[in-house]
Order: structure tokens, then sequence, then C-alpha cells
């Protein structure tokens, strides 16, 4: 039987030759994430604003107006509304109750649930949520700390483990995958709720995942070619790595594309947002963090001073030098 | 690297069969699974999102706390001084800034004042710190001011009560399984599965149940009551149902009898079929009752709920035999909650529902069914990947993942968590990265092949080498899940515990199950040419 193999034995891009390009691609792209965030803003979800969020479900297609002229008299607020996943099913916002607690935003919904059954018979709330404006202030606190947070922790890692160029690249490259996802979100107005989040830090562990396997083989090729230029041994490592990062973006990929549309109206935003992260994460291992190292003038002979000083960076799974004789 | 002992082999293969087998009594009917032993009913906890139900954070407010216990003290300050021997005059108290101050109208009685007030300030647990700070100021006037050991003990405190309170208040509901429990310092999480409306329950929550009844004031003005204004010793508080039509009534001060007095609260009927709680008194409580009404034929009393007045009726004969009725326009609904709520003591502190996400079970029915298909299509596409790239050694790692998605589920099992929709999305991710791990390797199984290695030395040196990529790889991605973990709150949670078990566990499974299933090949068919 012959085996696939997407990447040809031997393959050799110049993936750093046009490193400069790619700063400059990287760089504008980003602004423009950046800027499309901060000019129209996330769409947030009540977990980050507060406020009310029913999902209706209707017996049959019913139009979005027709639903907002019906809680337009109601006086209980400006509401907004979407329809999410199929046409028999709206998704309804509404502010809280300013006053009255918990029993005004009770009394709200089912102000609201009496009013639809009485126009839209048969109509049901799958679900809903009611977020205080204070939690909501917390959740988002939370929710930007784990994301720093994890950078952080991740970039000290492999700042330890590796040469402090290693760590600044990552840390560079992974703000950059965050903020082109925000920038995703920002453009399409997908509703950022904490599920968001959860695919944020997400994305964050696949990425890291990506560019350690790089920096490894990079590190391993320090060791293995002290002479080398490099810009040379960059390009080596990325190639050598290159049919596995292509096989794990695409099984991944496959995975989620599956999620996306199979796996329900609820999980939507999550999904895409992933996939964008995966494509994202995999472009900017190779063309912000990988070139970085260059930029930041990591040598080969860094990673020898770095073994003779032993501790973390020792060796642990190494047993004996490495034979390299096989080599032709 | 590929001899593998019978010992060894037994190590790795023992854990995941144990895996498997606990995920087995998730994919059973619940009859099953109740009849298995406690330790074999590993299942997995379907989510609020998956299962339907209900998730709410209550919180009490600090602020209420502490003003309670400031107006408490007034009472005793007030009662200390009026009361002991020898008495000691004092001004009007303020509660300003949440503090207490007066002016003790005796100079000399200044020094006596504060010896008297010590006594009741003491103890904020164990620390040896006073509850209240008391100050001389001015030389006549005395300052008490709550230290925030004692704020914080009393929060502290009211929590802990309030949080059993809350747990008595769900049972007696008779839902199934509720999650109850504290959170931070001043909140408390309910989850509770399966519940299609959950208005009764937040109703129920709500109440704070502090129940009283106290003497009517016939002699207020009731036109000064209207104003909110009453006669000394009297309050005004409100009264919705008032025949008269004011929605206020004049209430004397002292308390007759307190809900701290009840024994019982049952949902009944009066003689007008209208719904009535009946309630029973302690011993002292019906002597208590037995004696105000027998002093106060023919006068009305209060019956107190949180502040409001639910009716005034009249005392037309002294009531000894210590239960009484509580009538107020109830629906047989509100009655039975209201006698719930009694039975189950009051709140020490009004909670309000900051946090709601509710999900009927037939949108979680959706969730489930379409979490399902897509992790068996995911499954299937990623599989069939596999096979065509790398052949046998697909299937090994096919293999991999299928046990893999098994033990995940019983280690979820055994911990007793809790799968949500974002855990299954974690599921989805965990089977593309698990193959990842595997990619790693035959990847570079290929490349030792290329550079000249024999089968044996390439598979060798391909599990070594990617070994150490993996590990540091797998590393990273648990510190992003693990700070999930901490931080994170509901779906995030959920979806990092998946995360962070499918790490755990696809690294075993594809690291060294998979060298086993290869060693195996190797040792029986001795290959010389290896199609990877």
């Amino acid at each position: 039987m012959k085996l696939l193999k997407l990447v040809p034995d031997n393959t050799n891009i110049g993936f750093v030759a046009i490193r400069h390009w790619a700063f400059v691609l990287t760089a504008i792209l980003t602004l423009l994430a950046v800027g499309a965030t901060a000019y129209k803003g996330l769409n947030l979800g009540v977990d980050f604003v507060g406020g009310l969020m029913i999902e209706a479900k209707f017996p049959q297609n019913v139009e979005t107006d027709k639903v907002r002229a019906t809680i337009g008299r109601l006086n209980v607020g400006e509401s907004s509304l979407q329809q999410f996943g199929d046409p028999k099913t709206v998704q309804i916002r509404l502010p809280l109750p300013e006053q009255g607690g918990a029993g005004a935003a009770n009394a709200v919904v089912e102000k609201t649930r009496n009013a639809m059954q009485a126009q839209f018979p048969g109509v049901t709330f799958s679900r809903y949520d009611t977020v205080s404006g204070k939690v909501s202030g917390e959740l988002i606190r939370n929710g930007v700390l784990a994301v720093l947070l994890a950078i952080v922790g991740i970039a000290i890692f492999s700042w330890f483990r590796y040469e402090w160029q290693f760590g600044v690249s990552t840390f560079i490259s992974i703000m950059h995958d965050v903020l082109i996802t925000l920038g995703f979100f920002a453009i399409t107005q997908l509703e950022f709720d904490l599920n968001i989040v959860a695919a944020v830090l997400t994305i964050v562990g696949y990425s890291i995942n990506d560019k350690m396997v790089i920096d490894d083989r990079i590190r391993e090729n320090m060791r293995k070619y002290r002479k080398m230029d490099m810009k040379a041994l960059i390009d080596l490592s990325v190639n050598e790595t290159l049919p596995r990062t292509v096989m794990t973006s695409l099984t991944i990929l496959l995975a989620l594309g599956s999620l996306l549309l199979f796996g329900g109206h609820v999980l939507r935003g999550f999904t895409a947002a992933m996939m964008l992260g995966v494509v994202v994460g995999t472009y900017s291992s190779i063309y912000v963090s990988s070139s970085l190292l260059i930029s930041l003038g990591l040598t080969p002979q860094a990673a020898e001073k770095k073994a003779s000083k032993g501790g973390i960076a020792s060796q642990a799974e190494r047993v004996g030098p490495r034979d390299d004789g096989a080599r032709p | 690297m590929l001899n593998f002992s019978r010992w060894a082999v037994a190590a790795i293969l023992l854990p995941l069969l144990l895996g498997v087998l606990c995920a087995v009594p998730s994919f059973l009917p619940d009859a099953t699974v109740a009849k298995l032993p406690g330790f074999m009913q590993t299942r997995v906890n379907l989510g609020l999102d998956l299962a339907g139900g209900s998730h709410l954070l209550l919180e009490a407010s600090t602020q209420d706390v502490a003003k309670q216990r400031l107006t408490n003290m007034e009472e005793q300050v007030r009662t200390e001084l009026r009361r002991g021997d020898p008495r000691i005059a004092i001004g009007d108290i303020s509660s300003r800034d949440g503090k207490l101050s007066f002016m003790v109208r005796d100079p000399g009685q200044v020094d006596a004042a504060v010896e008297r007030i010590r006594p009741l300030t003491q103890g904020a647990g164990l620390t040896g710190q006073r509850d209240f700070n008391v100050e001389v100021v001015n030389s006549s006037t005395i300052v008490i001011t709550p230290t925030d050991a004692g704020i914080k003990n009393a929060v502290k405190s009211a929590m802990e009560v309030a949080t059993e309170v809350i747990r008595k208040r769900i049972d007696e509901m008779g839902t199934r399984e509720p999650t109850i429990q504290q959170q931070g310092d001043n909140r408390i999480v309910v989850q509770v599965p399966g519940l299609q409306d959950p208005k009764a329950l937040k109703d129920l929550l709500g109440q704070t149940a502090k129940l009283e009844f106290k003497l009517v004031d016939m002699t207020a003005n009731p036109s000064e009551v209207a104003q909110g204004r009453a006669p000394v010793g009297s309050e005004v508080l409100k009264y919705p149902g008032n025949p008269s039509g004011i929605p206020y009534i004049a209430v004397k001060r002292q308390v007759m009898v307190s809900g701290e007095d009840l024994t019982d609260a049952t949902q009944g009927y009066d003689q007008n079929n209208q719904a009535i709680v009946n309630i029973r008194f302690n011993s002292s409580g019906g002597r208590k009752f037995g004696q105000v009404t027998s002093q106060n034929v023919n006068r009305p009393f209060a019956i107190i709920l949180d502040d409001q007045v639910l009716s005034a009726p009249n005392i037309n004969e002294p009531i000894l035999g210590g239960s009484a009725q509580i009538s107020g326009s109830f629906t047989v609904e509100s009655a039975n909650q209201l006698a719930i709520a009694l039975r189950s003591g009051k709140l020490p502190v009004a909670l309000t529902v900051v946090e709601e996400r509710t999900v009927g079970p037939g949108l979680g029915a959706d969730s489930i069914r379409a979490g399902l298909i897509a992790s068996i299509i995911a499954v299937v596409a990623v599989a069939a990947f596999m096979f065509v790239s790398y052949g046998r050694f697909g299937v090994y790692a096919n293999i991999a993942v299928a046990i893999n998605v098994l033990v995940i589920l019983g280690v979820m099992g055994i911990l007793g968590a809790t799968l949500t929709l974002p855990g299954i999305a974690g599921f989805v991710l965990t089977i593309g990265t698990a193959v990842d791990a595997n990619v790693l390797i035959y990847e570079r199984i290929r490349e030792e092949r290329r550079r000249g290695r024999n089968v044996v030395q390439a598979i060798e040196h391909g599990y070594k080498e990617a070994s150490r990529t993996i590990f540091e790889a797998n590393v990273t991605h648990a510190i992003a899940g693990g700070i999930m973990l901490a931080l994170g709150s509901g779906p995030v949670k959920g979806f990092a515990i998946v995360l962070l078990i499918g790490i755990a566990t696809s690294v075993f499974t594809a690291v060294t199950f998979t060298r086993v299933l290869a060693a195996h090949w190797v040792r029986t068919k001795r290959p010389t040419e290896i199609h990877i």
C-alpha cells in the first residue's frame, strides 16, 4: 500500500529568507486586529457586561422583527435580538433591571415568557442566563488574568528550559495569536463569552505546543551543527518538522471541522475561534517565533554555554552522546 | 528500548484496562448502575448545560451583616446601661459611618460605662482580638467601632448558617442531587440538575423567612402612620393586604414570639378553604404566646415576615395550645413555600441571585446528541487520515486514541468530574492532540530511516527523540490547562478538567502503549522494511 505523504522527503523551503516581508505582514495584520478591536469593540456576551440572555425556541420559523415588537411592548429595556443557529431559535438580550435585585430579573423573565407565549404559542425558553454587573466584572478580570498568566508562565518556562531568546519570541508570537483572535471576533462581531475565553486559552496551549516542537528541534540542531549559520539552521529545523506540523494541524482541523458542522449551535463560536487559532498559531510558529530568534541574535554557541551550566536545561532525557554515525 | 519484560507490559496494560473498565458504567442505564457496588459506580456526571438545570450564584451583602451587628450592639448597650445598676444615663445613640457613638450625661460615669460595655465586645474567635473597639472621645462621648476581624468573623458564621439553611430548604423541596457550596467569603453556589422551572427555587432562596409576632399599636394615628410616623415604642411596617386600604400599619417594637421558637410548620387550609400555614411553637414559645394572647384578648396582633405584615388577625381568645395559623392571601404553592422556609429556619442574612444560568432539558439533550455525533465523526475522520498516512502504525495510534478516550471517561468517573459542553469540545481537541504525539514519533521514525538507520534502530530512536519533544510540549500545554483550572469559572473550568486529564492519559497511551504494540510487531515479525 502506498502511504500518504503530504510533505515530500527532503523538502527545503526557504522560510527564513522572506522573514522581513513576513514581519511586515504580521505587523500589519496585528495592527488591523488591534485597530478593529479598539474601533469596533467586541460583542461581549452577558457573561462580561451583565444582563439577561434568553434563548427562545419556536415551533416554526420566526421573524425576529415580530419578536422584537412583542418585547418592545413590555417596557423591559432595550432588547437586542439575534437569530441563533437555526431560523427557529432566537437569542434575546435584555438589560438587567437596575433595582429590585434577584426578584426583578425573575419578573422580567416571567413577563417576557408570558408575552411570548401569548403571541407565539408553543415557544419555549431553552436556556437563559442572568449575570449581574458585579459578577461580570470579576469574570472579565479572571478571564484576562488567566490568559495573561498562561502566556507569561509559558514564556518563563521556555526561557528556563532554553535561552532567553526563546522566551521572548514565544511571548511575542503568542500575544500575536491572541490579538489576531480578538480582531477576528471584533470584525465578525460573533459573541464573545466565557466559552471563548476557554477557546483563547486553548489556542495559547495549542500554539505553544507547536512552537515547543520547533524550538526543541532548533535546540537539538544547535548542538549538532555548531558551526552552521543560524538562518540555515532554523530553515533546516522548520523543514524537518514540517511533515509533523502539517499532519497535526490537519488532524486537529478535521476534528474541529466536525465539531463546527455537527457540534450544535452553542459551541459554534468556540469552534470557529479554535480553527482560526490553529491556522494563526501554525503561521506564527514559523514566521514570528522562529524568525524572531534570528533577529534576537541567537547563535548555535548559546546552546553549548547553557548545556555546560547544567541545571534545569541539562538533558535529563538524553542518555549519552547522540550517535550521528548513521548519517551519510 | 523495545524490549519490554512481561512485568513492564503488565504494568502498562493494567492501568489502561482499569481506566477502560471505569468508563463502562457511564454507558450503562441508571437502573443497572444502581445495582453495582459503590466502588464500581464510577460515572461521569453530566454538567447542567448537558443535563439541563439551574446554576445560581447567591451573594450575601457584607454590609447587611455589619449593619445588623451594629443594631444588635446598640440594643445591648442600651439595655446594659439603662437596666444595669447603677443606671447610667446616656444621650441618643447615633449609628453613622458604621459606628456607634453616644454621650454619657454624667462625665463622672464615663469610665464606669466603658467598664460595663467592654464585656459585650469580646472575642473574634481564638485570635483574642475584640469584635469592637471602645474609645472615649472628648471626655464624655463613647465611640464603639466594629473591628475588621469582628466583621469578618460575623460574615463567616452567617455564611455557614446560610449554607446550612439553604441545604435544608432545597432538600425539603425534594430536588435530586443538588450541589451547594460556599464560594469565596460571601457567596454560595447552588446547582440543581434537571429542574424545569427554577422560579420556585429562587423564590424560596430569596426569602429570609424572619417570622415575628408583634402586637398592633392601636393608639397610632392612621394619618401619621400613612406618613411613616409611629408613636414611641412602635414602628411602621408595610402591610400590602391591609383591609383599611393604607398599605402601612404601626406595631409595637417588642417581639411577642419569633420564628426561632418554632418546632414545625406545615401547609394547611382554614375553614374557608384558604391556604394557610400551621405552625407549632416549642414550649417556651408556646408559653410566651399564650401569655401575651391572654393579656390582649380582642386586640389585633401582626404576623410579620421579613419586615412585612402578612396579616393582623384579632385575638378572639387566648391561644394556649402552642400552635397557631398564619393566614394572608396565600396560594397553596406559596403557603407550602413559606412552610418549608420556616421549617428550615431563617437566613441570617439576605441573599441575592447575582448569576443564574438555566438550561432546559431539551437543549441539553440536543447538545449531547450533537456532541456525540461530532465526536464520532471526528474520531472516524482522524482515524482514516492516520491510517492512510502511517499504515500499520496509524492503526496503533488509532487503538491508542480509542483507549485514551475511554480512559479519560474512566478517570473522570473516578474523580467524579463533570462533563460539560466545553468539556466535549475539550474531548474533541484531545482526540486531535493525542494523535500529535504519535505523529511526532512516526515522523521521527521516517526521518531516522532516511538517515539510513535500520528498522529497529529507527523505531528506537524515533520513540526516544520524540518522547523528549512530546514531554516538553505537553508540560507547557498543562501549564495553560492548570491556569485555566485555577482561575476559570464555569465553562472554562469544565474544559480545563478534560484537557488536563487528556494530556496525562494521551502522553501515556501515545508514547508507552503504542511502543508496546510496535515492540511486539518487531519481535514477532522481525521486519527488514517498514511502511511508515
